[in-house]
């Protein structure tokens, strides 16, 4: 619990039982009485049975559903179980649990869907080439389509609130870039309020990001055609029906922060 | 004039024994997929209708060249061999849509499983599968 809500921390995890004690342990300490989700995504590993050793509601897939996949299921768990936040978090150590509260802070006051944005002020977070023109280009698009500005939309570190979490654990892209992207676009498209706010990422504690160009230009074409697939396909009815929180909010102050 | 007219009918007697034994070939070889129920029935009765549609046409090849004409191609075999194409086109896109729905069936079993597991493992006792190696001590590895 946090000022009264249900705060759970959905962390997609493929074979991460080397990371996943080190960021547990931070949660518990900075974060006392949040709940954390550890979705094991068919690790090979002994990522789960670390992950329940140390304290963390554990799922595990049968099968590997990629990060996309694992975190429709994390949205769809915590609809389920009611919670009032879910908050999307790399289980590999890069993103730090110390900005929780001020992406609570942002969704309580302003938001149905927070990102934790690198490039937005705070740490030195460089990138060069086709990747950096495709993050630009992402940035611009998404920017007009949410009509704020977002800097960094391949975040994996967003907070959402429930109509957020409701409204993904019905319709949620699980393809590559899709959960990261389209589930934007999406959410946008259906006028729910997304902003981000500035954090610093950390080295991974495992793994080495891909810096090869060949890669950055497929990265590039991908996230194009992802992007230009997002804007134009249509949103099922049952989805668009849900209702974001600032909207009810702007209808009725008295309830904001309540929803 | 009378030995290239003889030439093109033996060409045609040729074909003919080419698509016939072709088209009996296919219409039996889905007979007895249906027969061994290896087919659903919605992909039965459509490779059914095409194998009914291609065998006679086998014996025959010049039977649509009239259609042909009409329609502005040049022969009965031409229009086949583009019905054809767009027949197995349309399957195809038939198929990567069938698959994907599938895939989106299947991922939703999935997650319910795993839903079920984790809520098994927390008020029930399920174990949770151990895939590595080695002891898992909080203490220690703090």
């Amino acid at each position: 619990m946090i000022d009264g809500k249900r705060v759970l921390i959905i962390l997609p995890a493929w074979n991460e039982a080397d990371g996943l004690p080190k960021i547990l342990r931070e949660i518990q300490q900075k974060l006392p009485g949040v709940d954390t989700l550890v979705v094991d995504d068919g690790s090979t590993d002994s990522t789960a049975a670390v992950a329940a050793a140390y304290g963390s509601k554990v799922a595990q897939l049968p099968y590997n559903l990629g990060v996309g996949g694992a975190m429709r299921f994390g949205y769809r768990y915590a609809h389920l179980h009611d919670y009032d936040v879910a908050i999307q978090c790399d289980a590999d150590g890069q993103h730090d649990p110390a900005y929780v509260p001020a992406l609570l802070e942002k969704l309580r006051s302003e938001a149905d869907l927070v990102i934790g944005a690198r490039f937005a002020g705070e740490g030195s977070y460089k990138v060069r080439g086709p990747r950096a023109w495709a993050m630009k280009l992402l940035s611009v698009v998404l920017s007009r389509v949410a009509k704020t500005r977002l800097t960094d939309t391949t975040s994996g570190f967003k907070a959402c609130n429930k109509p957020m979490i409701e409204f993904f654990s019905h319709w949620y892209p699980v393809e590559y870039l899709g959960d990261t992207i389209e589930s934007m676009v999406g959410a946008a498209r259906c006028g729910f309020v997304i902003r981000q706010v500035p954090v610093a990422m950390r080295e991974r504690t495992t793994g080495t990001p891909s810096a090869s160009p060949i890669k950055a230009t497929i990265y590039l074409a991908r996230a194009g055609l992802v992007l230009l697939l997002a804007l134009i396909r249509r949103m099922p009815a049952n989805v668009k029906a849900i209702e974001p929180a600032t909207r009810t909010a702007a209808r009725r102050p008295e309830l904001i922060g309540k929803v | 004039m009378c030995l290239t007219h003889a030439r093109k009918a033996r060409s045609i007697v040729q074909l003919s024994v080419l698509t016939s034994i072709t088209g009996v070939l296919v219409l039996v070889w889905i007979l007895e997929l249906l027969r061994r129920q290896q087919l659903r029935e919605k992909y039965a009765a459509l490779w059914l209708g095409i194998g009914l549609v291609v065998a006679p046409l086998g014996f025959f090849p010049r039977l649509l060249d009239s259609t042909a004409r009409r329609l502005g191609v040049a022969s009965g075999v031409s229009l086949v061999l583009f019905a054809g194409f767009l027949l197995v086109l349309l399957v195809c896109v038939h198929l990567s849509w069938e698959t994907s729905r599938l895939e989106a069936e299947t991922r939703t079993l999935a997650e319910d499983v795993a839903m079920m597991r984790a809520h098994l493992a927390e008020h029930h006792d399920f174990p949770i599968a151990r895939t590595g190696n080695g002891a898992i001590d909080p203490e220690v590895k703090a």
